[in-house]
């Protein structure tokens, strides 16, 4: 099954740290990556800007509305994510587990419609 | 064979027998329907021609073969249908036993359908409808009796966790080893949850709901069975065997509720007693000391001694402490406060109380409040234990202990 792990963090506690403890954090990510990359689980993944560089687009009675945002009440904001094949939930939640980010963060942890088609393919 | 000991059967086989039609099929659902076929040809068959030898594996060999012809029927509109597609993929694979036999030998499944149902992704409130549904063959509508919720509101539990189980990849496995003892401890909480839920009724008039005690006893046995070397899981039977043993004692027949002290300990179950206390040595025996295990010896203290008097309070403080040590909780404090002051004095007990209380996490237990009240009460400080049992009252939805508290109000001994 394939799973995507979306990875919330506190974006102010994140700039916050020392350089050196941030290229720490992006070996160990990296390190993940290519174990994953091995077992042939990893499928995409990448970190994101900072929430101040997001934009929201809807669209209301065939009118498209771009505006600035969102700006989330919660205090964790979407910061990445991985996309990986498991056998099932606990094989997901336990690469879940690995990211970095579960440490201070949160990673929510979906799995993908899978299609009749892909299914059998 | 009457129906009673029909119906008697088919709930004693239901959790083995639709643990292996899962894990045949990879479906809840499909192996609800065949097994529920199952036990029509069998109430049919058995009353014409009386039952087998073993009617388990004479249930379990047709509800395969239901199972089995489902599955065909399924294959054939899969390429219509994307979800039986899923499901058909699902399947995990397995040796298709002889079937011309008349009786084959499974293996027990239940341990992988424990764990699946009190899986940490469901929430506690579906792990507790599952387990009873799936391993306790209790009815939807039973179920909901037992939870005084709407049967609509607990058939709609179990489709979504049934749903997420399918969807999101719950295993049908056991844990790894790395993460067995948590998933243990979830499912020894799942079960004592409804042991209290059947013994403590948090709502309504009654305050025991026999039948939710005796399925949490029988879920139990069921665990020691499957996990015999996990002391904890010795514990908690023990520790729900003794609670169990008092129940006669712990409502009088006007339905009010009777503390320890005050019950009627001719009224208490001595073969449950014996039982219990052998399974906490058992437990203690294997030396991984664990919170049930401590409760339950705490609970087998109360039950030898013969009269409240005679009660082992040191035993009981020195266990409480113990507890403490490995959980940190503001309840466990208040009933070693309860216990120093029954060994060593009220006014040392209340000191103690009022200590735990400081921290503040217990201002909406009506316990707390009940405790206190009562030490005051001992103490001769009725204004202030008056207080205290209003504020009780005030916190206690159950209607047994709240009748029980108006009587100590009203009392002023």
């Amino acid at each position: 099954m394939k799973y995507m792990l979306l990875i919330y963090h506190d974006e102010p506690s994140w700039d916050a740290i020392t350089e050196a403890d941030r290229q720490e954090v992006y070996l160990e990510y990296r390190k993940l990556r290519e174990e994953l990359t091995s077992r042939g689980q990893f499928i995409t993944g990448s970190q994101l800007q900072p929430i101040a560089t997001a934009t929201s687009v809807r669209v209301r009675d065939g009118k498209e509305l771009v505006t600035d945002g969102p700006f989330a009440e919660t205090h964790e904001q979407l910061g990445g994510y991985f996309l990986v094949e498991a056998a099932n939930l606990d094989e997901a939640t336990a690469i879940a587990a690995r990211i970095p980010s579960a440490r201070t963060g949160t990673v929510e942890v979906r799995p993908l419609v899978e299609t009749a088609a892909e299914a059998t393919a | 064979m009457a129906n009673s000991s029909l119906e008697q059967v088919f709930r004693e086989e239901y959790g083995r027998i639709i643990a292996t039609l899962i894990r045949i099929s990879g479906s809840f659902d499909l192996a609800e329907e065949a097994l529920q076929d199952a036990f029509i040809a069998a109430v049919s068959k058995w009353e014409a021609e009386g039952s087998p030898d073993n009617p388990g594996a004479w249930l379990t060999t047709v509800a395969h073969r239901k199972l089995l012809d489902a599955l065909r029927r399924d294959k054939t509109r899969t390429d219509k249908q994307a979800e039986l597609t899923y499901e058909a993929n699902r399947l995990q694979p397995y040796v298709e036993p002889e079937l011309f036999e008349d009786v084959v030998e499974y293996p027990d499944d239940r341990l992988r359908l424990i764990f699946t149902c009190c899986h940490p992704s469901l929430t506690r409130e579906a792990q507790v409808a599952l387990t009873l549904r799936t391993l306790g063959g209790l009815t939807t509508t039973e179920i909901a009796h037992a939870f005084l919720v709407p049967e609509t509101t607990l058939a709609q539990r179990l489709v979504r966790a049934k749903q997420k189980i399918r969807l999101a990849g719950i295993p049908y496995d056991i844990p790894s080893l790395e993460r067995l003892a948590d998933r243990l401890a979830a499912v020894q909480a799942v079960i004592y949850l409804i042991f209290n839920e059947g013994y403590a009724a948090s709502v309504g008039q009654s305050l025991i709901r026999n039948e939710l005690c005796a399925e949490a006893i029988r879920l139990g046995r069921v665990l020691c069975e499957l996990l015999p070397g996990e002391p904890e899981n010795l514990g908690l039977l023990a520790l729900m065997v003794l609670q169990d043993s008092r129940r006669d004692a712990r409502v009088n027949d006007q339905g009010e509720l009777v503390t320890l002290e005050e019950q009627d300990r001719s009224l208490w179950n001595a073969a449950e007693i014996e039982e219990g206390v052998n399974l906490v040595q058992k437990a203690l025996r294997l030396r991984r000391v664990g919170s049930y295990q401590l409760q339950a010896a705490i609970a087998a203290v109360h039950a030898e001694a013969k009269i409240a008097d005679e009660t082992d309070w040191r035993q009981i403080v020195a266990l409480y402490e113990e507890l403490m040590r490995i959980t940190a909780s503001p309840i466990v404090a208040l009933n070693h406060a309860a216990a120093v002051a029954m060994a060593e004095g009220c006014e040392r007990g209340l000191a103690l109380i009022d200590a735990v209380g400081a921290g503040g996490a217990l201002q909406n237990y009506y316990l707390f409040h009940a405790s206190r009240a009562d030490l005051l009460r001992r103490l001769h400080r009725y204004d202030e234990a008056a207080t205290a049992y209003e504020i009780a009252l005030s916190l206690t939805t159950n209607h047994v202990e709240q009748q029980y508290i108006r009587r100590r109000l009203a009392a002023r001994d």
